[in-house]
């Protein structure tokens, strides 16, 4: 069946009563349908032109409806969804035992709590101090709690602006470009390419060991950089990061650093920019307890901002975000945050490993699946996030195809951006029978 | 943001407040300055939060990522509630964490690239994410207004409510009612003059009902209320001063399909565009309590905390009454707005802190139609507020 909408632009002359043309419904041939829909009038209130810019959707809710639209097809296929990254596994019951704590004291007269600091408070602002950046020289009155990593990244552009210069890995967690676009700093976007006019993209790779040659990047104000990396699940080391740091000091940018998967490391890698010397000067870091705690639905993360890393005139940045976080944000929530400070204890980090580990083995199912059929997989080894390589073929078209032969959703490579053609990303989170399941489905469809 | 004057205005009281304890550190500060709730949230919407945590434990209860426009339910509970009889249906709701974070969210969709008009006075977060954005001119010290804004005066003079003859017309109009911090709420002849000066001028209101509960009689509660108003006008509220969730967090924002751009383009899809790309969902734990909210138990339990305040206000306008003030607002919002003819409201308010330990927030705050005012907020414990009263009196008598 399909569904022909035929709209007029209603409103290029200002006209009382404008009717839009029947929405007809055609089957086979018989017109079905017919619908009218009145517009009366549209408002003078130009369209953002920098949301015009924005081509398609978000990738994730993208990734949804394909979901919903293969369940609709095939209602009895057991759809496995290795797709978005969505956490699977219940959060331990000492985290959610202080956040049902919480909830109920806030029924009381002594434990009712009203607006807290738009900061976060400072008891989940010490503890994230304390243990995340234990020995880092971190400082509490540095940390920015949030409701996650993503919306931290448009309240960063919000501080930015548009007249700032961006670079991005490529491939890349699409918000950092959305966000960059919405905002104003990405010019046009050039359809041959896919990619923004301003903004620079540091391809990663396997033919440079998924770390961008610095050497031929240019130069921009802020450079978005994740690691573990989503999507590629690469781990920068020590000595790539001391680079990085280098280049940011040279230029005199600022590194965006996400570290939402700091806690699937398995070997030496940083878990932290402030690891690296001079990082203070230069750097910003963004973080969450989505992946870490299985908070994707509550809402938690933070970000850093030293006092040290200052603007051209040399006006400290984190006083511009403090007053962004005061005026655009009120605040996360207070129950979110009672989770945060359990997890930080110790019970609650022991706890937290145990999920952690679960889906780092999923990683490892997923990576030996690949491996046993052949295919270049990378990853998977300090992030929950597995990158197949099926080389010279559309990742749209490998999406398609694994997902209506086998039933599990994937990412296409190309939605992380022009670099990721070619690749899937397979996501680890899923109940440990899921991920068991997908693997020999996966193998049948690939021997 | 070098355009920006000061520091957001909350944290400013906030810290005055702290500067103040710390030299009389045993005087006992009533705070009827920032607008914070006070009063414990009914049990029957923090068990269903509680029960929500928990739940977050089990295989079968965990849930991860939400739809980012909010929960089914809630949405459904939100549309059903309030907009009955508005044709206003579950999709065009999206549930945030608040009316703030909405309001910097919606200057996102619009861009640097439109021009606003505010009401003068009034909540701050309009003109401050507005010069965040990009949209404004320099501000003008002599004037205390930004350039490119149009401000709406509104004052007891026009009946707070602004004479929209002399109005430059705007691609934005941002309208609070019942208005925070005058208190006033719009009748419905005026809602509708202001929808009808929206349509002929092709603007978008942007209409802040954060405070409708507070209405005492048949004014209108939405802007929805008022024919036309879907083809002009986004609604954004909070259950922030309903249900005591300042902290927890949680509102919605209401986008209207038939509100279109110049171009046709709806406005709802770029808006759910920006909220799936900047936003991940309000809290699954404060979805669970606002859903409690709208159950028949809740919203009962909600106008009985709703009502408390309003007792309070009632008893903060009897006392300003009683001295010989100007008193307005106070009917249909907490918020109580006190003349100060001739002074300034920053003075003012230094005087009534030093002297009777009560902060208050200075009416200039919200803008320079504020000068000479003094917002009272009515939440508070009620002891608090009887002994804040008899401190005035004695202030003022």
């Amino acid at each position: 069946m399909y569904y022909h909408q035929i709209q007029l632009s209603p409103c290029i002359s200002v006209r009382p009563s404008l009717m839009l043309k029947p929405r007809m419904v055609q089957t086979s041939g018989e017109v079905v349908k017919t619908e009218r829909r009145r517009v009366d009038h549209c408002t003078r209130v130009p369209r953002n032109v920098n949301l015009e810019k924005l081509r398609n959707g978000y990738l994730f809710p993208e990734i949804g409806m394909r979901e919903n639209e293969h369940l609709q097809k095939y209602p009895y296929a057991k759809l496995i969804s290795l797709g978005i990254g969505d956490t699977t596994e219940p959060i331990p019951d000492i985290i959610t035992s202080n956040m049902v704590e919480q909830a109920q004291a806030l029924s009381t007269v002594k434990g009712y709590k009203g607006y807290g600091a738009e900061q976060g408070n400072k008891s989940l602002r010490k503890a994230i101090a304390d243990v995340i950046y234990r020995g880092l020289k971190v400082k509490d009155t540095e940390i920015f709690v949030s409701d996650g990593a993503q919306c931290d990244i448009s309240r960063l552009q919000l501080l930015l602006g548009s007249n700032v210069t961006m670079a991005v890995q490529d491939p890349s967690f699409p918000a950092y470009i959305d966000s960059g676009v919405i905002i104003g700093q990405a010019g046009e976007l050039q359809e041959e390419t896919g990619k923004y006019w301003n903004i620079e993209y540091m391809k990663c790779g396997p033919q440079n060991n998924f770390f961008p040659d610095l050497s031929t990047t240019a130069r921009t104000d802020i450079i978005f950089f994740c690691s573990p990396n989503n999507p590629t699940g690469y781990a920068a080391s020590r000595k790539q990061l001391e680079q990085l740091v280098e280049f940011a000091r040279k230029n005199g940018s600022i590194i965006i650093y996400d570290s939402a998967y700091a806690a699937y490391i398995s070997d030496d890698s940083p878990r932290s920019i402030f690891e690296i010397p001079g990082a203070r000067e230069v750097a910003i870091e963004v973080s969450s307890f989505s992946k870490f705690a299985g908070f994707t639905g509550v809402r938690l993360g933070w970000t850093v901002v030293p006092e040290e890393l200052c603007f051209a005139n040399g006006f400290p940045v984190i006083k511009d975000f403090n007053r962004i976080v005061c005026t655009c944000f009120n605040g996360a929530s207070n129950i979110a945050q009672a989770g945060g400070l359990a997890c930080l204890s110790p019970e609650g980090s022991m706890a937290v490993r145990g999920v952690i580990d679960y889906y780092k083995e999923n990683a490892r199912i997923i990576l030996d699946t690949f491996a046993s059929l052949g295919l270049k997989a990378y990853g998977g080894k300090n992030a929950p996030y597995v990158w197949v390589h099926f080389p010279g073929s559309s990742s749209w078209d490998v999406f398609d195809e694994i997902l209506e032969k086998t039933h599990i959703s994937t990412v296409p490579g190309r939605g992380f951006g022009p670099g990721g053609e070619e690749y899937i990303r397979v996501s680890a989170f899923g109940h440990r029978e899921s991920i068991l399941e997908a693997s020999m489905r996966l193998k049948n469809l690939f021997r | 943001m070098a355009k920006l004057q000061a520091g957001y205005l909350f944290p400013e009281i906030a810290r005055r407040r702290a500067a103040h304890i710390l030299k009389y550190p045993d005087a006992q500060v009533i705070s009827l300055g920032i607008g914070d709730t006070t009063e414990p949230i009914p049990e029957v919407i923090t068990s269903a939060m509680a029960q929500r945590s928990h739940s977050l434990s089990t295989l079968e209860g965990y849930s991860g990522y939400g739809a980012e426009q909010g929960e089914k339910k809630l949405r459904a509970a939100i549309a059903s509630t309030f907009y009955a009889d508005m044709g206003i249906e579950e999709s065009d709701i999206f549930v945030s964490d608040g009316a703030k974070c909405d309001i910097s969210r919606l200057q996102l969709l619009f861009g640097s690239n439109v021009t606003m008009a505010v009401q003068d006075p009034s909540y701050p977060a309009y003109v401050d994410s507005s010069v965040i954005m990009g949209q404004t001119g320099q501000f003008q010290k002599d004037i205390e207004k930004y350039g490119n804004i149009e401000y709406m005066r509104c004052s007891p003079e026009n009946g707070f409510f602004p004479d929209l003859s002399t109005i430059q017309k705007t691609d934005i109009i941002f309208f609070c009612s019942p208005n925070n911090p005058t208190g006033s709420a719009a009748t419905r002849e005026q809602l509708t003059q202001l929808v009808r000066f929206a349509k002929e001028n092709g603007s978008i209101i942007v209409y802040d009902s954060a405070y409708a509960m507070y209405i005492s009689d048949d004014r209108p509660r939405s802007i929805f209320e008022i024919p036309g108003a879907k083809e002009v006008a986004i609604e954004t509220t909070s259950f922030s001063k309903y249900a005591g969730f300042t902290g927890v967090r949680l509102g919605w924002t209401v986008v209207p399909k038939e509100l279109l751009f110049s171009d046709g383009f709806p406005v709802a899809k770029d808006f759910n565009r920006i909220v799936c790309t900047c936003f991940n969902g309000a809290s699954n734990i404060a979805q669970a309590g606002g859903l409690a909210c709208l159950s028949p138990e809740g919203l009962k339990a909600m106008h009985e905390v709703v009502s408390f305040y309003k007792d309070n206000t009632k008893l903060i306008v009897d006392t300003f009454n009683s001295l010989g003030f100007k008193v307005y607002g106070g009917e249909h919002a907490p918020y109580v707005w006190v003349h100060f003819p001739g002074r300034s409201s920053w003075d003012v308010f230094a005087e009534i802190l030093e002297k009777t330990h009560i902060v208050t927030t200075p009416g200039s705050g919200f803008g320079p139609g504020g000068e000479g005012f003094i917002r009272v907020s009515a939440f508070g414990h009620r002891g608090n507020v009887l002994e804040a009263c008899k401190r005035f009196k004695l202030l003022y008598k």
